[in-house]
């Protein structure tokens, strides 16, 4: 059975990578689960990309209809665009304007909308970004390279429970003869975390 | 709980030190908030983390708080500046 | 003093490090195995933040995240008795001795 396993040619050596590396080979071993279930998983994983959620925002940027519908109810919006959630996590989206400047944390662990943005940077699940990002949010922000005028309200998001939060960046000026596409290359991760701005046209 | 949390109302986080997996942040225990909106109702992570089987499902309810009433003279942004805090109805009190 | 998973407003000075490691395998395989075994039923998403937190503080802090995530499988399916803890110490010694 074990020489089924695929090889591990990069294994980081490690306890804790030891240990996940034996558990693996005992539930598949003893049935538990399959080695295709988790190869599966880890293939899914690679293939989502920030680039899912910059098309729901190109889309909500062109199409006011579609940007209301996304406010109020985020996965049947989605769904249109044909991505589906996870069954046990919402999402909501939040709009940054003149007036108010998102940005979302998760201070207790990790949520991020995984299933619109793949697997959050490294340092969003830093210490330095819970603790700071709800405290300091605008010294955050500056260092991100985003100076926000003082009369710009900041919300931050600490998303603690069920509801994953993506946020709507507003869109860069002399983008109005855009198509979607092309705005979509505009959408960073970082401009739906909420630590920047889009990018600006060229 | 009496009536349901709705949009607008205000609230007191409760203050509990409870020694099983919550999700109440300890910068809001304590803190005056209002109600922003009302997600649904989703299975109570309080019992799940353990065990049983989250239900009855609890409200989940958007709270925002002043940064100012939150941090006090710690917070060096503007005074509008707020913190949104998604909170299980029954970590909430009406204030 | 919250708990240590606890962190928001916690004092800090350091600033944010943005540079990105990329997976090693096992991090790959403890991410994809936490995705199989809530699949499966096995476990759900509450007990593993309740097994992350259950971590020695100092354990919490100096462990890397998918350490964490790591450390959590094992205590919850050791708890579970999906596993033991005396067969997982020995497939990890026959790991160890093979990658010598």
């Amino acid at each position: 059975m074990a020489d089924e396993h695929p090889p591990l040619e990069h294994v980081e050596r490690g306890l804790r990578a030891t240990r996940i590396l034996a558990i693996r080979r005992l539930l598949t071993d003893k049935g538990v689960i399959t080695v295709a279930e988790v190869d599966d998983i880890i293939e899914r994983a690679r293939e989502r990309t920030p680039a899912d959620g910059a098309k729901v925002v190109a889309r909500a940027w062109v199409d006011d209809a579609y940007k209301a519908r996304l406010l109020t109810n985020a996965r049947s919006a989605v769904a249109e665009l044909g991505y589906r959630l996870s069954h046990d996590a919402e999402l909501a989206v939040v709009e940054n304007t003149a007036d108010v400047h998102h940005l979302v944390v998760c201070t207790l662990c990790s949520c991020y909308p995984t299933s619109l943005l793949g697997p959050p940077p490294d340092w969003y699940k830093s210490f330095a970004y819970r603790q700071r990002a709800v405290v300091e949010p605008r010294a955050v922000l500056r260092e991100f390279g985003l100076a926000l005028a003082g009369r710009v309200r900041v919300a931050v998001v600490d998303s603690t429970a069920d509801v994953r939060y993506l946020v709507l960046p507003r869109r860069p000026s002399g983008t109005e003869n855009m198509a979607e596409d092309a705005l979509a290359e505009l959408v960073t991760r970082d401009s739906m975390i909420g630590v920047a701005a889009a990018r600006l046209p060229r | 709980m009496g009536v349901a949390l709705r949009a607008g109302d205000m609230v007191i986080v409760r203050t509990a030190d409870v020694g099983h997996h919550h999700r109440t942040p300890w910068f809001v225990k304590g803190k005056a908030g209002t109600v922003r909106l009302v997600h649904g109702a989703f299975p109570n992570p309080e019992s799940r983390a353990h065990g049983g089987d989250g239900l009855p499902k609890r409200r989940l309810c958007q709270v925002e708080f002043r940064q100012t009433d939150v941090w006090g003279k710690r917070y060096r942004g503007a005074d509008a500046d707020v913190v949104l805090v998604d909170m299980f109805e029954h970590w909430l009190e009406r204030g | 003093m919250p708990a240590v998973h606890d962190r928001g407003g916690l004092p800090c000075d350091e600033p944010i490090d943005r540079a990105e490691h990329e997976w090693a395998d096992w991090e790959h395989v403890t991410n994809a195995l936490v995705g199989v075994l809530r699949r499966h039923g096995l476990i759900n998403v509450d007990e593993l933040r309740r097994g992350i937190e259950a971590m020695a503080p100092a354990e919490y802090e100096s462990a890397s995240y998918y350490e964490r995530w790591s450390a959590s499988i094992e205590t919850l399916l050791v708890e579970k008795g999906i596993l033991s803890q005396a067969e997982i110490d020995a497939a990890a010694a026959m790991l160890d001795a093979r990658w010598g």
